[in-house]
Protein backbone atom coordinates (compact mmCIF):
# COMPACT_ATOMS: atom_id res chain seq x y z
CA UNK A 1 0.00 0.00 0.00
CA UNK A 2 1.49 3.35 -1.13
CA UNK A 3 1.59 6.38 1.44
CA UNK A 4 -0.87 8.57 -0.04
CA UNK A 5 -3.64 5.52 -0.02
CA UNK A 6 -2.65 5.24 3.53
CA UNK A 7 -2.86 8.86 4.48
CA UNK A 8 -6.53 9.05 2.84
CA UNK A 9 -7.74 5.57 4.43
CA UNK A 10 -6.39 7.11 7.79
CA UNK A 11 -8.16 10.32 7.42
CA UNK A 12 -11.48 8.57 6.19
CA UNK A 13 -10.89 6.51 9.75
CA UNK A 14 -10.43 9.73 11.64
CA UNK A 15 -13.57 10.99 10.04
CA UNK A 16 -15.73 7.80 10.84
CA UNK A 17 -14.51 7.59 14.60
CA UNK A 18 -15.51 11.71 15.33
CA UNK A 19 -19.14 11.48 13.37
CA UNK A 20 -20.28 9.96 16.38
CA UNK A 21 -19.08 12.77 19.02
CA UNK A 22 -19.47 15.21 16.07
CA UNK A 23 -23.06 14.39 15.69
CA UNK A 24 -23.81 14.42 19.73
CA UNK A 25 -22.12 18.38 19.76
CA UNK A 26 -24.18 19.16 17.20
CA UNK A 27 -26.96 17.94 18.61
CA UNK A 28 -26.58 19.06 22.12
CA UNK A 29 -25.67 22.60 20.77
CA UNK A 30 -28.99 22.08 18.25
CA UNK A 31 -31.03 21.00 21.40
CA UNK A 32 -31.92 17.82 19.09
CA UNK A 33 -30.69 15.09 21.46
CA UNK A 34 -34.27 13.22 20.99
CA UNK A 35 -36.62 13.22 23.98
CA UNK A 36 -34.17 12.10 26.31
CA UNK A 37 -30.60 13.89 25.70
CA UNK A 38 -29.06 12.11 28.85
CA UNK A 39 -29.88 8.57 27.83
CA UNK A 40 -29.14 9.48 23.60
CA UNK A 41 -25.76 10.64 25.03
CA UNK A 42 -25.74 7.85 27.19
CA UNK A 43 -26.11 5.13 24.74
CA UNK A 44 -24.70 6.48 21.82
CA UNK A 45 -20.87 6.68 23.63
CA UNK A 46 -21.60 3.08 24.94
CA UNK A 47 -22.57 1.86 21.48
CA UNK A 48 -19.59 3.82 20.18
CA UNK A 49 -17.35 2.38 22.26
CA UNK A 50 -18.39 -1.50 21.86
CA UNK A 51 -18.71 -1.38 18.10
CA UNK A 52 -14.75 0.38 17.92
CA UNK A 53 -13.85 -2.73 20.41
CA UNK A 54 -15.18 -5.19 18.11
CA UNK A 55 -14.08 -3.50 14.68
CA UNK A 56 -10.10 -3.80 16.60
CA UNK A 57 -10.44 -7.38 17.22
CA UNK A 58 -11.72 -8.22 13.98
CA UNK A 59 -8.12 -6.86 12.77
CA UNK A 60 -6.43 -10.09 13.49
CA UNK A 61 -8.78 -12.76 12.52
CA UNK A 62 -9.26 -10.68 9.40
CA UNK A 63 -5.49 -10.54 8.79
CA UNK A 64 -4.78 -14.36 9.34
CA UNK A 65 -7.43 -15.33 7.00
CA UNK A 66 -6.67 -12.90 4.05
CA UNK A 67 -3.09 -11.96 4.36
CA UNK A 68 -3.11 -9.31 1.33
CA UNK A 69 -4.47 -7.66 4.43
CA UNK A 70 -1.56 -7.10 6.16
CA UNK A 71 -1.45 -3.50 6.13
CA UNK A 72 -4.94 -3.41 8.36
CA UNK A 73 -2.91 -3.69 11.17
CA UNK A 74 -1.67 0.54 11.04
CA UNK A 75 -5.52 1.15 11.89
CA UNK A 76 -5.73 -1.10 15.23
CA UNK A 77 -3.96 1.23 17.39
CA UNK A 78 -6.04 4.34 16.28
CA UNK A 79 -9.42 2.21 16.42
CA UNK A 80 -8.54 1.01 19.81
CA UNK A 81 -7.95 4.68 21.11
CA UNK A 82 -11.02 5.80 19.92
CA UNK A 83 -12.70 3.00 21.67
CA UNK A 84 -10.55 4.03 24.95
CA UNK A 85 -12.07 7.94 23.65
CA UNK A 86 -15.65 6.86 24.04
CA UNK A 87 -15.48 4.47 26.91
CA UNK A 88 -14.06 7.76 28.58
CA UNK A 89 -17.35 10.21 27.32
CA UNK A 90 -19.53 7.35 28.36
CA UNK A 91 -17.75 7.13 31.87
CA UNK A 92 -17.96 11.06 31.92
CA UNK A 93 -21.50 11.02 30.57
CA UNK A 94 -22.55 8.71 33.99
CA UNK A 95 -20.28 11.37 36.08
CA UNK A 96 -21.52 13.99 35.04
CA UNK A 97 -25.43 13.46 34.38
CA UNK A 98 -26.34 10.42 36.22
CA UNK A 99 -23.93 11.06 39.89
CA UNK A 100 -23.90 14.76 39.56
CA UNK A 101 -20.03 14.69 40.28
CA UNK A 102 -20.71 13.36 43.56
CA UNK A 103 -17.90 10.93 45.13
CA UNK A 104 -20.57 9.23 47.09
CA UNK A 105 -23.29 8.16 44.78
CA UNK A 106 -20.46 6.91 42.47
CA UNK A 107 -18.91 4.84 45.23
CA UNK A 108 -22.19 3.21 45.65
CA UNK A 109 -23.19 2.57 42.90
CA UNK A 110 -20.00 0.58 42.20
CA UNK A 111 -20.39 -1.09 45.18
CA UNK A 112 -24.37 -1.95 44.93
CA UNK A 113 -25.01 -2.30 41.08
CA UNK A 114 -22.99 -4.83 39.14
CA UNK A 115 -23.45 -3.30 35.76
CA UNK A 116 -21.58 0.07 37.16
CA UNK A 117 -18.86 -2.28 38.83
CA UNK A 118 -17.84 -4.47 35.30
CA UNK A 119 -18.52 -1.13 33.24
CA UNK A 120 -16.13 0.92 35.38
CA UNK A 121 -13.87 -2.62 35.56
CA UNK A 122 -13.51 -2.49 31.48
CA UNK A 123 -12.88 0.79 31.56
CA UNK A 124 -9.71 0.40 34.19
CA UNK A 125 -8.55 -2.52 31.85
CA UNK A 126 -8.16 -0.06 29.50
CA UNK A 127 -6.39 2.66 30.96
CA UNK A 128 -3.10 1.31 30.35
CA UNK A 129 -3.91 -0.26 26.95
CA UNK A 130 -4.31 3.40 26.11
CA UNK A 131 -1.40 4.52 28.24
CA UNK A 132 0.94 2.13 26.95
CA UNK A 133 -0.29 2.69 23.45
CA UNK A 134 3.11 4.89 21.62
CA UNK A 135 5.69 3.71 20.28
CA UNK A 136 7.88 4.68 23.57
CA UNK A 137 5.78 2.49 25.64
CA UNK A 138 6.46 -0.79 23.20
CA UNK A 139 10.14 -0.46 23.31
CA UNK A 140 10.19 0.33 26.55
CA UNK A 141 8.12 -2.62 27.74
CA UNK A 142 9.14 -4.82 24.90
CA UNK A 143 7.16 -6.58 22.31
CA UNK A 144 6.28 -9.85 24.20
CA UNK A 145 5.46 -8.25 27.73
CA UNK A 146 3.35 -5.12 25.46
CA UNK A 147 1.35 -7.81 23.94
CA UNK A 148 0.53 -9.91 26.80
CA UNK A 149 -0.42 -6.94 28.41
CA UNK A 150 -2.72 -5.84 25.41
CA UNK A 151 -4.13 -9.26 25.52
CA UNK A 152 -6.72 -7.34 28.28
CA UNK A 153 -8.51 -5.84 26.07
CA UNK A 154 -10.58 -9.29 25.35
CA UNK A 155 -11.63 -9.20 28.85
CA UNK A 156 -12.45 -5.64 28.33
CA UNK A 157 -14.69 -6.08 25.37
CA UNK A 158 -16.23 -9.11 27.31
CA UNK A 159 -17.44 -7.27 30.56
CA UNK A 160 -18.45 -4.22 28.39
CA UNK A 161 -20.83 -6.48 26.73
CA UNK A 162 -21.79 -8.25 30.28
CA UNK A 163 -22.74 -4.22 31.31
CA UNK A 164 -24.83 -4.14 28.37
CA UNK A 165 -26.99 -7.34 28.68
CA UNK A 166 -26.58 -6.18 32.75
CA UNK A 167 -28.04 -2.75 31.87
CA UNK A 168 -31.15 -3.72 29.76
CA UNK A 169 -34.29 -5.22 31.18
CA UNK A 170 -34.80 -8.62 31.87
CA UNK A 171 -36.18 -10.11 28.52
CA UNK A 172 -34.75 -7.56 26.57
CA UNK A 173 -32.48 -9.25 24.04
CA UNK A 174 -30.98 -6.26 22.15
CA UNK A 175 -27.15 -7.19 22.69
CA UNK A 176 -27.54 -10.23 21.50
CA UNK A 177 -26.09 -9.39 17.96
CA UNK A 178 -23.06 -7.69 19.41
CA UNK A 179 -22.60 -11.05 21.66
CA UNK A 180 -22.86 -13.49 18.71
CA UNK A 181 -20.10 -11.17 16.63
CA UNK A 182 -17.47 -10.44 19.86
CA UNK A 183 -17.61 -14.62 20.68
CA UNK A 184 -17.03 -15.05 16.95
CA UNK A 185 -13.95 -12.88 16.79
CA UNK A 186 -13.13 -14.24 20.21
CA UNK A 187 -13.39 -17.91 18.52
CA UNK A 188 -11.97 -16.97 15.58
CA UNK A 189 -8.30 -17.07 17.26
CA UNK A 190 -7.55 -20.55 18.40
CA UNK A 191 -9.68 -21.45 15.33
CA UNK A 192 -6.95 -19.28 12.94
CA UNK A 193 -3.87 -20.63 15.19
CA UNK A 194 -4.90 -24.48 14.80
CA UNK A 195 -5.31 -24.35 11.45
CA UNK A 196 -2.00 -21.98 10.66
CA UNK A 197 -0.10 -24.89 12.83
CA UNK A 198 -1.61 -27.73 10.91
CA UNK A 199 -0.43 -26.00 8.11
CA UNK A 200 2.43 -25.72 9.05
CA UNK A 201 3.07 -29.09 10.20
CA UNK A 202 1.64 -30.34 6.88
CA UNK A 203 3.87 -28.84 5.10
CA UNK B 1 -25.88 6.18 15.13
CA UNK B 2 -28.61 7.92 16.43
CA UNK B 3 -28.68 10.38 13.52
CA UNK B 4 -32.64 10.93 12.43
CA UNK B 5 -33.97 9.24 9.36
CA UNK B 6 -35.12 11.82 6.67
CA UNK B 7 -38.88 11.46 6.51
CA UNK B 8 -40.15 9.25 4.26
CA UNK B 9 -42.84 11.72 3.24
CA UNK B 10 -41.97 15.30 1.91
CA UNK B 11 -44.30 17.53 3.78
CA UNK B 12 -45.88 19.39 0.91
CA UNK B 13 -47.40 15.96 0.12
CA UNK B 14 -49.22 15.93 3.08
CA UNK B 15 -52.45 17.12 3.73
CA UNK B 16 -52.81 19.58 5.46
CA UNK B 17 -54.91 18.87 9.37
CA UNK B 18 -57.88 20.22 8.57
CA UNK B 19 -58.53 18.77 5.23
CA UNK B 20 -57.74 15.74 6.47
CA UNK B 21 -59.65 15.81 9.74
CA UNK B 22 -62.51 16.23 7.58
CA UNK B 23 -62.52 13.55 5.36
CA UNK B 24 -65.21 11.84 6.80
CA UNK B 25 -67.40 14.93 6.24
CA UNK B 26 -66.89 14.89 2.53
CA UNK B 27 -67.33 11.15 2.52
CA UNK B 28 -70.42 11.59 4.41
CA UNK B 29 -71.69 14.69 2.14
CA UNK B 30 -71.03 12.28 -0.85
CA UNK B 31 -73.15 9.44 1.06
CA UNK B 32 -75.85 11.97 1.88
CA UNK B 33 -76.05 13.10 -1.50
CA UNK B 34 -76.57 9.76 -2.61
CA UNK B 35 -79.41 8.86 -0.45
CA UNK B 36 -81.04 11.71 -1.79
CA UNK B 37 -80.62 10.70 -5.09
CA UNK B 38 -82.12 6.99 -3.67
CA UNK B 39 -84.62 8.40 -1.35
CA UNK B 40 -83.63 5.46 1.00
CA UNK B 41 -82.81 6.70 4.21
CA UNK B 42 -81.53 3.89 5.54
CA UNK B 43 -78.45 3.94 3.42
CA UNK B 44 -77.17 6.93 4.82
CA UNK B 45 -76.11 4.06 7.93
CA UNK B 46 -75.14 1.56 5.27
CA UNK B 47 -72.67 3.90 3.25
CA UNK B 48 -71.28 6.07 6.51
CA UNK B 49 -71.14 3.68 9.27
CA UNK B 50 -70.63 5.06 12.66
CA UNK B 51 -66.73 4.88 13.11
CA UNK B 52 -64.93 4.72 15.88
CA UNK B 53 -63.07 7.94 16.99
CA UNK B 54 -59.61 7.79 16.34
CA UNK B 55 -56.01 9.07 17.35
CA UNK B 56 -56.20 12.84 16.93
CA UNK B 57 -60.05 13.34 17.49
CA UNK B 58 -60.99 15.89 19.64
CA UNK B 59 -62.93 14.23 23.06
CA UNK B 60 -65.35 16.77 24.78
CA UNK B 61 -63.98 17.13 28.17
CA UNK B 62 -64.38 18.67 31.85
CA UNK B 63 -62.20 20.02 34.39
CA UNK B 64 -60.85 18.04 37.24
CA UNK B 65 -60.42 18.97 41.26
CA UNK B 66 -58.30 16.08 40.63
CA UNK B 67 -55.54 17.55 38.49
CA UNK B 68 -52.00 17.96 38.82
CA UNK B 69 -51.05 22.04 38.58
CA UNK B 70 -47.96 23.87 38.87
CA UNK B 71 -45.94 21.51 36.18
CA UNK B 72 -45.00 22.14 32.58
CA UNK B 73 -46.67 19.94 30.44
CA UNK B 74 -44.36 17.47 27.80
CA UNK B 75 -44.93 18.00 24.51
CA UNK B 76 -47.37 15.90 22.21
CA UNK B 77 -44.05 14.87 20.24
CA UNK B 78 -42.28 13.51 22.94
CA UNK B 79 -45.44 12.06 24.41
CA UNK B 80 -46.23 10.62 21.69
CA UNK B 81 -42.76 9.51 19.87
CA UNK B 82 -40.60 7.90 23.71
CA UNK B 83 -42.75 5.16 24.24
CA UNK B 84 -41.99 1.98 26.11
CA UNK B 85 -44.49 -0.56 24.17
CA UNK B 86 -42.55 -3.91 23.80
CA UNK B 87 -45.74 -5.46 21.72
CA UNK B 88 -44.57 -3.06 19.46
CA UNK B 89 -40.72 -3.20 20.00
CA UNK B 90 -38.14 -2.57 22.33
CA UNK B 91 -36.62 1.02 21.15
CA UNK B 92 -38.58 4.07 22.72
CA UNK B 93 -39.42 5.30 18.57
CA UNK B 94 -40.53 2.07 18.01
CA UNK B 95 -44.54 2.45 18.89
CA UNK B 96 -44.69 5.33 17.25
CA UNK B 97 -44.06 3.64 14.18
CA UNK B 98 -45.41 0.19 14.59
CA UNK B 99 -48.89 0.99 16.40
CA UNK B 100 -50.80 2.20 13.69
CA UNK B 101 -51.45 -1.55 13.05
CA UNK B 102 -53.48 -1.59 16.22
CA UNK B 103 -56.74 -2.44 15.55
CA UNK B 104 -58.89 0.01 17.75
CA UNK B 105 -62.41 -0.62 16.47
CA UNK B 106 -64.37 -2.45 17.27
CA UNK B 107 -63.16 -2.74 20.51
CA UNK B 108 -64.56 -4.55 23.57
CA UNK B 109 -63.48 -5.13 27.74
CA UNK B 110 -64.38 -8.34 28.92
CA UNK B 111 -65.20 -8.08 32.29
CA UNK B 112 -64.78 -11.53 34.38
CA UNK B 113 -63.33 -13.58 37.44
CA UNK B 114 -65.24 -12.65 40.91
CA UNK B 115 -67.98 -10.43 39.93
CA UNK B 116 -71.71 -10.92 40.25
CA UNK B 117 -71.65 -12.27 35.96
CA UNK B 118 -69.19 -12.06 33.83
CA UNK B 119 -69.23 -8.89 31.21
CA UNK B 120 -68.23 -7.68 28.07
CA UNK B 121 -68.54 -3.44 27.58
CA UNK B 122 -68.12 -1.52 24.03
CA UNK B 123 -65.00 0.87 24.08
CA UNK B 124 -68.17 3.42 22.62
CA UNK B 125 -70.15 2.51 25.71
CA UNK B 126 -67.44 2.99 28.16
CA UNK B 127 -66.63 6.58 26.39
CA UNK B 128 -70.10 7.30 27.80
CA UNK B 129 -69.90 6.10 30.61
CA UNK B 130 -68.77 9.11 32.86
CA UNK B 131 -67.84 12.49 31.44
CA UNK B 132 -64.16 13.14 30.62
CA UNK B 133 -62.12 14.85 32.62
CA UNK B 134 -58.95 16.49 32.05
CA UNK B 135 -56.40 14.84 34.27
CA UNK B 136 -52.88 16.42 34.31
CA UNK B 137 -50.39 13.64 35.87
CA UNK B 138 -47.03 13.16 36.58
CA UNK B 139 -45.76 10.26 34.48
CA UNK B 140 -42.72 8.69 36.53
CA UNK B 141 -41.23 5.56 34.47
CA UNK B 142 -38.75 2.89 36.65
CA UNK B 143 -36.15 3.73 34.01
CA UNK B 144 -35.86 6.78 36.03
CA UNK B 145 -37.12 9.14 33.63
CA UNK B 146 -40.48 11.36 33.85
CA UNK B 147 -43.10 13.26 31.86
CA UNK B 148 -46.20 15.43 32.64
CA UNK B 149 -49.30 14.39 30.64
CA UNK B 150 -52.46 15.97 30.25
CA UNK B 151 -54.64 12.65 30.50
CA UNK B 152 -58.27 12.18 29.45
CA UNK B 153 -60.48 10.04 31.43
CA UNK B 154 -62.59 9.38 34.39
CA UNK B 155 -62.10 7.54 37.69
CA UNK B 156 -61.37 3.87 37.42
CA UNK B 157 -63.54 3.49 40.76
CA UNK B 158 -66.40 4.56 38.33
CA UNK B 159 -65.94 1.80 35.11
CA UNK B 160 -65.57 -1.07 38.61
CA UNK B 161 -68.64 -0.21 40.07
CA UNK B 162 -70.16 -1.00 36.68
CA UNK B 163 -68.37 -4.21 36.67
CA UNK B 164 -69.85 -5.53 40.20
CA UNK B 165 -67.33 -7.10 41.79
CA UNK B 166 -67.62 -9.35 44.91
CA UNK B 167 -67.30 -8.32 48.48
CA UNK B 168 -64.18 -11.58 48.18
CA UNK B 169 -62.56 -9.85 45.52
CA UNK B 170 -59.31 -8.46 46.45
CA UNK B 171 -57.65 -7.89 43.50
CA UNK B 172 -57.87 -6.16 39.81
CA UNK B 173 -55.90 -7.69 36.71
CA UNK B 174 -55.74 -5.54 33.60
CA UNK B 175 -54.79 -7.59 30.57
CA UNK B 176 -53.31 -6.07 26.99
CA UNK B 177 -54.02 -6.86 23.91
CA UNK B 178 -52.26 -9.52 22.18
CA UNK B 179 -52.04 -10.55 19.04
CA UNK B 180 -48.55 -11.87 17.74
CA UNK B 181 -49.59 -11.82 13.94
CA UNK B 182 -50.01 -7.78 14.71
CA UNK B 183 -47.48 -7.37 17.54
CA UNK B 184 -44.52 -9.13 15.51
CA UNK B 185 -41.75 -7.42 17.30
CA UNK B 186 -43.49 -8.97 20.72
CA UNK B 187 -41.59 -12.17 19.75
CA UNK B 188 -38.15 -10.65 19.81
CA UNK B 189 -38.29 -10.65 23.83
CA UNK B 190 -38.09 -13.36 25.72
CA UNK B 191 -41.19 -11.93 27.70
CA UNK B 192 -44.55 -13.83 28.24
CA UNK B 193 -47.75 -12.18 26.54
CA UNK B 194 -50.07 -10.68 26.72
CA UNK B 195 -48.84 -7.84 28.82
CA UNK B 196 -50.65 -8.59 32.67
CA UNK B 197 -50.58 -6.07 35.53
CA UNK B 198 -52.83 -5.53 38.44
CA UNK B 199 -53.70 -3.19 41.45
CA UNK B 200 -55.27 -3.95 45.06
CA UNK B 201 -58.93 -2.89 45.01
CA UNK B 202 -58.39 -0.21 47.37
CA UNK B 203 -55.47 1.02 45.09
CA UNK B 204 -57.98 0.73 42.00
CA UNK B 205 -60.69 2.44 44.06
CA UNK B 206 -58.77 5.57 44.69
CA UNK B 207 -60.00 8.49 42.67
CA UNK B 208 -56.69 9.31 41.28
CA UNK B 209 -56.78 6.06 39.31
CA UNK B 210 -57.66 6.98 35.88
CA UNK B 211 -59.49 4.73 32.99
CA UNK B 212 -57.92 6.61 30.11
CA UNK B 213 -59.08 7.00 26.72
CA UNK B 214 -57.34 10.49 25.52
CA UNK B 215 -54.23 12.85 25.85
CA UNK B 216 -54.15 16.42 25.27
CA UNK B 217 -57.90 16.70 24.47
CA UNK B 218 -57.97 14.20 21.52
CA UNK B 219 -58.32 10.27 21.77
CA UNK B 220 -55.06 8.19 22.70
CA UNK B 221 -52.31 7.66 19.93
CA UNK B 222 -52.51 3.94 19.33
CA UNK B 223 -48.50 3.81 20.94
CA UNK B 224 -50.11 5.53 23.81
CA UNK B 225 -52.15 3.09 24.83
CA UNK B 226 -55.18 3.22 22.61
CA UNK B 227 -58.93 3.04 22.49
CA UNK B 228 -58.23 2.62 26.90
CA UNK B 229 -55.70 2.26 29.40
CA UNK B 230 -55.30 2.87 32.86
CA UNK B 231 -52.96 5.39 35.07
CA UNK B 232 -52.19 5.04 38.04
CA UNK B 233 -49.71 8.39 38.85
CA UNK B 234 -48.84 7.15 42.13
CA UNK B 235 -46.94 4.74 40.57
CA UNK B 236 -43.99 3.33 38.28
CA UNK B 237 -45.08 3.54 34.80
CA UNK B 238 -45.37 0.00 34.10
CA UNK B 239 -48.28 -0.44 36.33
CA UNK B 240 -50.99 1.47 33.92
CA UNK B 241 -51.50 -1.27 31.78
CA UNK B 242 -52.14 -0.55 27.67
CA UNK B 243 -54.84 -1.31 25.35
CA UNK B 244 -56.87 -3.36 27.93
CA UNK B 245 -59.05 -6.21 26.42
CA UNK B 246 -60.30 -7.71 29.67
CA UNK B 247 -60.89 -6.68 33.33
CA UNK B 248 -60.27 -9.86 35.78
CA UNK B 249 -61.00 -9.34 39.35
CA UNK B 250 -59.31 -12.22 42.18
CA UNK B 251 -59.11 -12.81 45.84
CA UNK B 252 -55.26 -13.29 45.50
CA UNK B 253 -52.22 -11.08 44.27
CA UNK B 254 -52.50 -11.41 39.69
CA UNK B 255 -49.55 -13.13 37.70
CA UNK B 256 -47.81 -9.39 36.77
CA UNK B 257 -45.88 -9.37 33.56
CA UNK B 258 -41.97 -7.54 34.91
CA UNK B 259 -42.72 -9.24 38.60
CA UNK B 260 -42.80 -12.25 36.69
CA UNK B 261 -39.98 -11.14 34.48
CA UNK B 262 -37.35 -9.75 37.46
CA UNK B 263 -39.06 -10.49 40.92
CA UNK B 264 -36.27 -8.62 42.23
CA UNK B 265 -36.57 -5.73 39.95
CA UNK B 266 -39.84 -4.55 39.59
CA UNK B 267 -42.39 -5.54 42.76
CA UNK B 268 -45.98 -5.93 42.72
CA UNK B 269 -46.69 -2.52 44.47
CA UNK B 270 -43.85 -0.60 42.29
CA UNK B 271 -45.16 2.95 44.13
CA UNK B 272 -42.47 5.32 43.36
CA UNK B 273 -40.55 5.62 45.93
CA UNK B 274 -37.33 7.83 46.19
CA UNK B 275 -35.99 5.57 49.46
CA UNK B 276 -35.83 2.14 47.35
CA UNK B 277 -33.51 1.79 44.97
CA UNK B 278 -34.20 -0.13 41.84
CA UNK B 279 -31.17 -3.10 41.82
CA UNK B 280 -29.43 -1.30 39.13
CA UNK B 281 -30.00 2.32 39.54
CA UNK B 282 -31.08 4.94 42.23
CA UNK B 283 -34.49 5.88 42.34
CA UNK B 284 -33.66 9.22 43.76
CA UNK B 285 -33.70 11.13 40.70
CA UNK B 286 -35.65 11.09 37.75
CA UNK B 287 -34.51 13.10 34.41
CA UNK B 288 -37.52 15.06 33.09
CA UNK B 289 -37.91 14.50 29.45
CA UNK B 290 -37.71 16.86 26.85
CA UNK B 291 -35.24 19.12 28.94
CA UNK B 292 -31.63 19.52 27.36
CA UNK B 293 -29.07 17.27 28.65
CA UNK B 294 -27.72 19.92 31.43
CA UNK B 295 -31.46 20.72 32.66
CA UNK B 296 -32.95 17.25 33.18
CA UNK B 297 -32.03 15.83 36.35
CA UNK B 298 -34.64 16.38 39.39
CA UNK B 299 -35.32 15.30 42.56
CA UNK B 300 -37.88 11.86 42.21
CA UNK B 301 -40.99 12.45 44.87
CA UNK B 302 -42.34 9.78 47.44
CA UNK B 303 -45.42 8.57 45.66
CA UNK B 304 -44.78 10.70 42.80
CA UNK B 305 -45.89 14.07 44.65
CA UNK B 306 -49.11 12.29 45.42
CA UNK B 307 -48.52 11.24 48.74
CA UNK B 308 -51.22 13.10 50.01
CA UNK B 309 -53.78 11.65 48.55
CA UNK B 310 -52.95 8.05 48.66
CA UNK B 311 -50.20 7.60 51.29
CA UNK B 312 -52.72 6.37 53.63
CA UNK B 313 -53.25 3.15 50.91
CA UNK B 314 -50.09 1.86 52.81
CA UNK B 315 -50.55 2.51 56.49
CA UNK B 316 -48.71 -0.11 58.39
CA UNK B 317 -47.05 -1.38 55.21
CA UNK B 318 -43.20 -1.98 55.73
CA UNK B 319 -42.88 0.01 51.50
CA UNK B 320 -39.12 -1.50 51.48
CA UNK B 321 -40.52 -5.02 51.83
CA UNK B 322 -43.45 -4.13 49.75
CA UNK B 323 -41.56 -2.35 47.41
Amino acid sequence: MNRSTLISLKTLTWIACLWQVGALVWGAVNNNLGADPTATITFATGLATLRLLTISLAITPLRKLFPRLYWLIKFRRLLGLFAFFYASLHLLTYIALYAGFDVNTMAADIAKRRFITVGVAAWLLLLPLAATSTNWAIRKLGGKRWSRLHKLVYLAAVLGVVHYWWQVKPGVLTPIAMTVILGVLLLARPILDWRQQRRLRMA
Amino acid sequence: MFIGKPPEIPSSAITPKDQYLNRRGFLRGAASAAVVALGAERLAEVLSPRVGAQAGTKLETVKSPLTTSGETLTSVKDITSYNNFYEFGVDKDQPAQNAGRLPTRPWTVRVDGMVKKPKTFDIEALLKLRPLEDRIYRHRCVEAWSMVIPWVGYSLAEFIKQCEPLSSAKYVQFLSYYDKKVEKWASSTSIFWPYSEGLRMDEAMHPLALLTFGLYGEVLPNQNGAPIRIVVPWKYGFKSAKSIVAVRFLDKVPPTTWNDQARSEYGFYSNVNPNVDHPRWSQKTERRIGQPFYAQRRTTLMFNGYGDQVASLYNGMDLRKYF
